[in-house]
């Protein structure tokens, strides 16, 4: 294998990985307040459609990006309306979310499939760009990968050193004892639940406007369920979710690596790598239950309702 | 702050949702057709924003499909394979096992089964049938295995892993139709060659497209709420379901339970899959499930897990397939609405079922400072 | 009801009397329908547990309210304004201070759930004292802790209040009130029946104001003698995965038909691991279980029922009953092998014919066979468990926290039962936290602590200081030096 092909292949890979970082670490922080959101593939979609549209009536890719956000936001409010204030089951409600949104993105984006744009382009940033070899993997990405890598930077900062990030969890871990200690639990998991929905809207916004930039129906392929299997893999840390979304985004371009060898298979086969990847982290967790229960948010999945 | 915030939102809504002192059984019905009603109005606010007439619309989906015999006949194809996913899955929710891999052991069954009717292309005898069908169950039921034995064995969260194996089934069935099975004189087509008559599932009538899958699916409908309201297994499965540690403490076997509900359900979503490939479809072809699997949880929360009701709302999700066709034949609407309409039909339901155990209330004015009855109790 | 400064003042009452439910309104966790609250004097509405503290009222819940997997600090500095904790090392350092102080020693670094019942309640009120406070609120705080914790913690307290400040003491035992009480209100049923100074009304009427006319005060049963051995347990160990859970170590126990033992222990000590491992839903490979002569070490729950073994345990719903289920389906959870099951299918018949039975013979209030388990109430569930457990005639019944929780009703209704059933040649063990109960109906009496049992004795042989230096882990402790020793 020669450098320029292991560049590609990094290359690739952290622009694969993005959409996975950005949809896990939102998802990471809704489950630390104990909200389990199934309907991260609802909200990707979502965003990913909205956003292509958007791009596509203003012309700036830009404002699609953040019509994205808003899109995300908008789906995770109704799961936080559902799951939250009105204590519904948040397993069945994530899967209504992700067949809801699969619904919506379809019936908004059919006149919008076979349609291109350009896409948003990599940015190449000064001096560090032309280091060799890293200059090309880190620095000639596009934007929003950088946003990635910052917002990864905001959840792991929150988390390790601000009241927030310790409200956060307070709540995830015990809600009664969170709510006794004067901490509004409801707004606590709304406003988890919403970031979640943001970082899942840029996502899909990611894959629509970035990624490959154009619309097809489910075009995020199960990458919203790869996130959630990751943040159980990455035991709620955010620096395991980058290693992880990165190990995914390498599964995901098995063609690029077979490329440099001699090996045919065919891409349909291929295409199963990343699911039996996710399904191969999970089993290797179960030969650490002891400590993924440790780490478990305690109240996951379970509703709260303040008593009046 | 916090206090004339709560004030103002008083004022404006003044009701509060409190908890029911027991589950109200009149509400679990009510729910759906709650459910229904919402979706039909947000249906009608949703054509009057296509710019298209609401009534003209909703009649054309929900109605015309259904408007004429042959409308009921078409109707019972979609049921079937609703029905057997949707019984499996019951199972499956009722002990709170989240499959959702319903899909997948369609796809893998429809696979396992139209690949045996591709060996057996040039068969005459109508015995055929058996081993066809019993390679689509067997293939659902192995797929099923896995996730059990991942859920048993490795602990693995039931959920992410038979979404996985779905994306893995529907790679599997892209790849045999682009390869392996792939029609040799199909103009190169990603689809086999079409199954030979005897492959196919016998008709009910001659001059309908229904074949006997319905009968299967009524057949799994009556054997599995048997099962589940008179013998021991199903009793152990409800509380394994409702409360896990006191299954544990009676000493149900969790494990054996697992494996029982999903492999029968990867079992009739195999038989609905095989049913579907030599039924109507005839053939393999990528798109065999219109994702019945997923259709089917909507159908088993709609139908309240009962029996009756997953009867009901298998017809009613089947008619939002059919429905879908045909706002795009007769308006040039988009048949995604199907989706749309299912996933609407799901978030209602939910919204509404909060009535099951919560009632709402008005709140009762707080009493004014100069009330009398006020200063009495622990001043 | 009033509370001047520096006073300790107790609201005395039975379960479901009011007691907590009049606490949290105070704390501003329950919203009053109607009623007024002075505070220094003036009316005042409490809208939430800040605003209370603001006010300076601290509360300590009888249910922890802690993060398990958080340390210390954070768990304290969650409950107090950002700027006290902004400077990590000092505030670490302030809850030192006063922890040491107070004679209340605490690590700010530990993890909660590494830490014992005791010192997790040396968290909630050194919580409380870091702020300015002027009225402390306690909920039950001696019903977790061994006697010896309860002197330190009455040392406390009264050192509290010679500094001024105010402290409602919640509790159901009227020795612990006439100890440090200066003033006492008596709830119940919702209701004030009575204000009182401990230390100048008897014990006695208290408690009549406390349980009403006609509730008889104390039982006695006779104490018995067991016969032939039921169960026998040797050597018992048990590491648990479970992160949060505790480890048996070489346990050995036999309880012989027609007598009751007593276990007593702070919570979390292992009782629920020993129950699990009892019932079967937990096996351990390196033990040797025997109950009638028959090996069960590796037999699971269904199986060691069908040799007599039946088990009561703590948690009612969710465990010893499904809360959505009919009572007649909970009648069936346990006693599948009583013949109400043939070849696969259940036989309705007998099991309503069996539920109705328990319904009539323990007197369980109820809308009827359909109602949800979760309708009844603590004392009418409980009531129900039991019966369907003893109907089955068992052996050897293990039961967990039998009374916890129950109206006075039914808890004498709970133990006439037990006694019962004793008398009748069952082997019974009971695990509680309430020791005047373990000292009323066991005949034997021992504790846990870590997961290590005590040694057995009969219960007239054991006193109180002994049990209590054996729930602290002190097994050797004896009579004759418990008598002399300093529980500081």
């Amino acid at each position: 294998m020669d450098i320029e092909l292991l560049t590609n292949i990094l290359y690739a890979t952290i622009r694969t990985g993005t959409p996975l970082i950005l949809v896990a670490l939102g998802e990471m922080v809704c489950e630390k307040s104990g909200v389990l959101n199934l309907g991260q593939e609802g909200m990707m979609l979502m965003g990913a459609v909205v956003g292509f549209m958007a791009a596509i009536t203003t012309g700036n890719l830009y404002v699609a990006v953040l019509v994205s956000i808003f899109a995300g936001m908008f789906m995770a409010s109704l799961f936080g309306f559902l799951s939250i204030s009105l204590v519904s089951n948040q397993v069945a409600t994530g899967l209504a979310l992700t067949i809801f949104g699969g619904g919506l993105s379809a019936f908004l984006g059919a006149s919008y499939v076979g349609v291109g744009i350009d896409g948003i382009q990599p940015l190449n940033i000064p001096l560090l760009s032309d280091i060799p070899v890293i200059g090309k993997i880190l620095f000639q990405q596009d934007p929003l990968v950088y946003l990635s890598f910052a917002l990864f930077a905001l959840v792991y900062w929150v988390f390790k050193s601000t009241r927030l990030g310790l409200n956060i969890r307070a709540v995830g871990e015990n809600p009664e004892a969170a709510n006794a200690t004067g901490i509004n639990v409801h707004g606590i998991r709304y406003l988890c639940v919403i970031f979640g929905g943001a970082m899942a809207g840029l996502a899909g916004g990611y894959l629509s406007l970035a990624y490959t930039p154009l619309w097809s129906e489910g075009m995020t392929a199960g990458k919203g369920w790869i996130a959630l299997s990751l943040v159980v893999f990455a035991s709620w840390k955010a620096e395991r979710i980058m290693l992880g979304a990165y190990l995914f985004g390498a599964a995901s371009i098995m063609h690029l690596i077979l490329q440099g060898t001699r090996f045919e298979v065919a891409p349909n086969l291929l295409a199963m790598l990343p699911y039996v990847a996710t399904i191969f982290v999970l089993v290797l967790l179960s030969s650490n239950h002891a400590k993924t229960k440790l780490n478990t948010p305690m109240s996951l999945g379970v509703p709260y309702r303040p008593q009046l | 702050m916090h206090s004339s915030l709560n004030a103002i939102l008083e004022t404006l809504f003044p009701f509060k949702i409190e908890k029911r002192p027991s589950d109200s059984k009149l509400m679990s019905y009510l729910s759906p057709l709650i459910a229904i009603s919402l979706t039909l109005i947000s249906g009608w606010l949703l054509f009057i924003a296509l710019g298209v007439d609401p009534f003209t619309a909703l009649y054309t989906f929900f109605i015309l499909p259904i408007s004429d015999f042959y409308g009921w006949t078409e109707l019972g194809i979609k049921v079937a394979p609703l029905l057997l996913c949707a019984m499996g899955l019951s199972l499956c929710f009722k002990a709170k096992i989240w499959n959702i891999g319903a899909e997948g052991q369609f796809i893998m069954g429809a696979l396992g089964g139209g690949a045996m009717a591709l060996a057996f292309l040039e068969s005459e005898s109508s015995w055929v049938l058996v081993p066809i069908l019993m390679a689509g169950i067997l293939s659902g039921l192995a797929w099923s295995a896995i996730a059990a034995l991942l859920k048993t064995h490795f602990k693995a969260n039931e959920i992410l892993t038979t979404i996985m194996l779905n994306y893995i089934a529907l790679n599997a069935l892209l790849y045999c139709v682009h390869g392996p099975l792939k029609d040799p004189e199909g103009f190169n087509f990603p689809q086999s060659a079409l199954f030979g008559d005897a492959s196919l599932l016998p008709l009910l009538h001659d001059d309908y497209r229904l074949n006997i899958s319905l009968l299967f699916g009524l057949l799994a409908l009556t054997a599995i709420w048997t099962l589940m309201s008179r013998s021991w297994i199903g009793y152990q499965i409800n509380v394994l379901g409702e409360d896990a540690a006191a299954a544990k403490y009676a000493g149900f076997k969790e494990k054996t339970l697992s494996w029982f509900a999903l492999l029968t359900c990867g079992a009739l979503a195999g038989l609905a899959g095989v049913s579907e490939a030599t039924g109507p479809v005839g053939q393999l072809v990528p798109q065999i499930s219109p994702g019945y699997g997923y259709a089917a949880i909507i159908v088993v929360f709609l139908g309240r897990m009962h029996p009756v009701g997953i009867l009901l709302a298998s017809m009613l999700l089947g008619l939002t397939y059919m429905g879908g066709e045909m706002v795009q034949m007769e308006m040039t609407l988009p048949k995604s609405l199907t989706g749309l309409f299912q996933g609407m039909l799901l978030f209602f339901l939910l919204a509404s079922d909060l009535l099951i155990s919560y009632r709402i209330i008005r709140i009762k004015k707080t009493a004014m400072p100069s009330d009398p009855t006020h200063a009495v109790s622990q001043g | 009801m009033n509370v001047p400064s520096g006073e300790i003042h107790a609201l005395l009452g039975e379960n479901g009397a009011g007691k907590s439910t009049l606490m949290k309104i105070i704390y501003g966790v329950v919203k009053p329908d109607q009623g007024d609250f002075y505070w220094e004097g003036q009316p005042i509405k409490v809208s939430g547990p800040s605003h209370a503290r603001d006010l300076g009222i601290g509360m300590v819940f009888q249910h922890f309210s802690l993060f398990e997997t958080l340390t210390v600090a954070e768990n304290i500095s969650l409950s107090l304004p950002k700027e006290m904790s902004s400077d990590k090392a000092a505030f670490n350092q302030r809850i030192r201070d006063v922890s040491h102080h107070y004679g209340m020693e605490l690590d700010p670094e530990r993890y909660v759930h590494s830490l014992s019942v005791g010192e997790q309640q040396r968290i909630e009120i050194v919580r409380c004292l870091l702020q300015d406070i002027k009225l402390l609120i306690l909920d039950e705080p001696t019903s977790v802790l061994t006697p010896q914790e309860v002197k330190s913690l009455f040392k406390t307290l009264k050192q509290l209040s010679t500094e001024g400040c105010s402290i409602l003491f919640i509790s159901h035992k009227l020795d612990e009130v006439t100890e440090i009480c200066h003033a006492a209100t008596i709830l119940r049923n919702g209701q004030v029946t009575g204000t009182c100074d401990p230390q100048l009304v008897s014990s006695a009427d208290i408690a009549r104001m406390m349980v009403g006319k006609d509730t008889p005060l104390t039982e006695n049963y006779e104490k018995s003698e067991g016969t032939h051995t039921v169960l026998n347990i040797q050597n018992l160990n048990f590491l648990s995965d479970d992160p949060f859970a505790c480890s048996i170590k070489g346990l050995n126990l036999k309880a012989k038909s027609s007598e009751i033992i007593g276990i007593a222990g702070v919570a979390g000590n292992g009782q629920d691991e020993l129950m699990r491992l009892l019932s079967g839903e937990a096996t351990s490979d390196q033990t040797t279980l025997t109950l009638l002569d028959t090996d069960i070490s590796k037999m699971n729950p269904s199986q060691r029922r069908k040799l007599g073994f039946a088990f009561v345990p703590e948690e009612r719903l969710g465990r010893g009953a499904v809360p959505d289920m009919p009572l007649s389906d909970n009648a069936l959870l346990t006693a599948s092998h009583k013949d109400l099951i043939s070849n696969g299918w259940i036989n309705k018949n007998k099991v309503t014919e069996f539920a109705n039975n328990i319904i009539q013979k323990y007197k369980v209030k109820c809308s009827g066979l359909d109602a949800q388990a979760k309708s009844l109430s603590g004392g009418n569930l409980q009531k129900f468990i039991l019966g369907r457990e003893i109907e089955q005639k068992p052996n050897l019944l293990v039961c967990s926290h039998p009374t916890w929780g129950v109206d006075i009703g039914a808890a004498i209704l709970i133990r006439h039962e037990l006694i019962k059933l004793r008398d009748q040649g069952a082997a019974i063990i009971v695990v509680s936290e309430d020791i005047d109960e373990l000292y009323q109906i066991s005949d034997r009496i021992c504790a846990i602590c870590q997961g290590e049992l005590s040694p057995i004795k009969d219960t007239q042989d054991v006193s109180i200081e002994t049990l209590g230096q054996w729930m602290a882990g002190k097994f050797t402790a004896t009579q004759s030096d418990t008598l002399g020793a300093d529980y500081a």
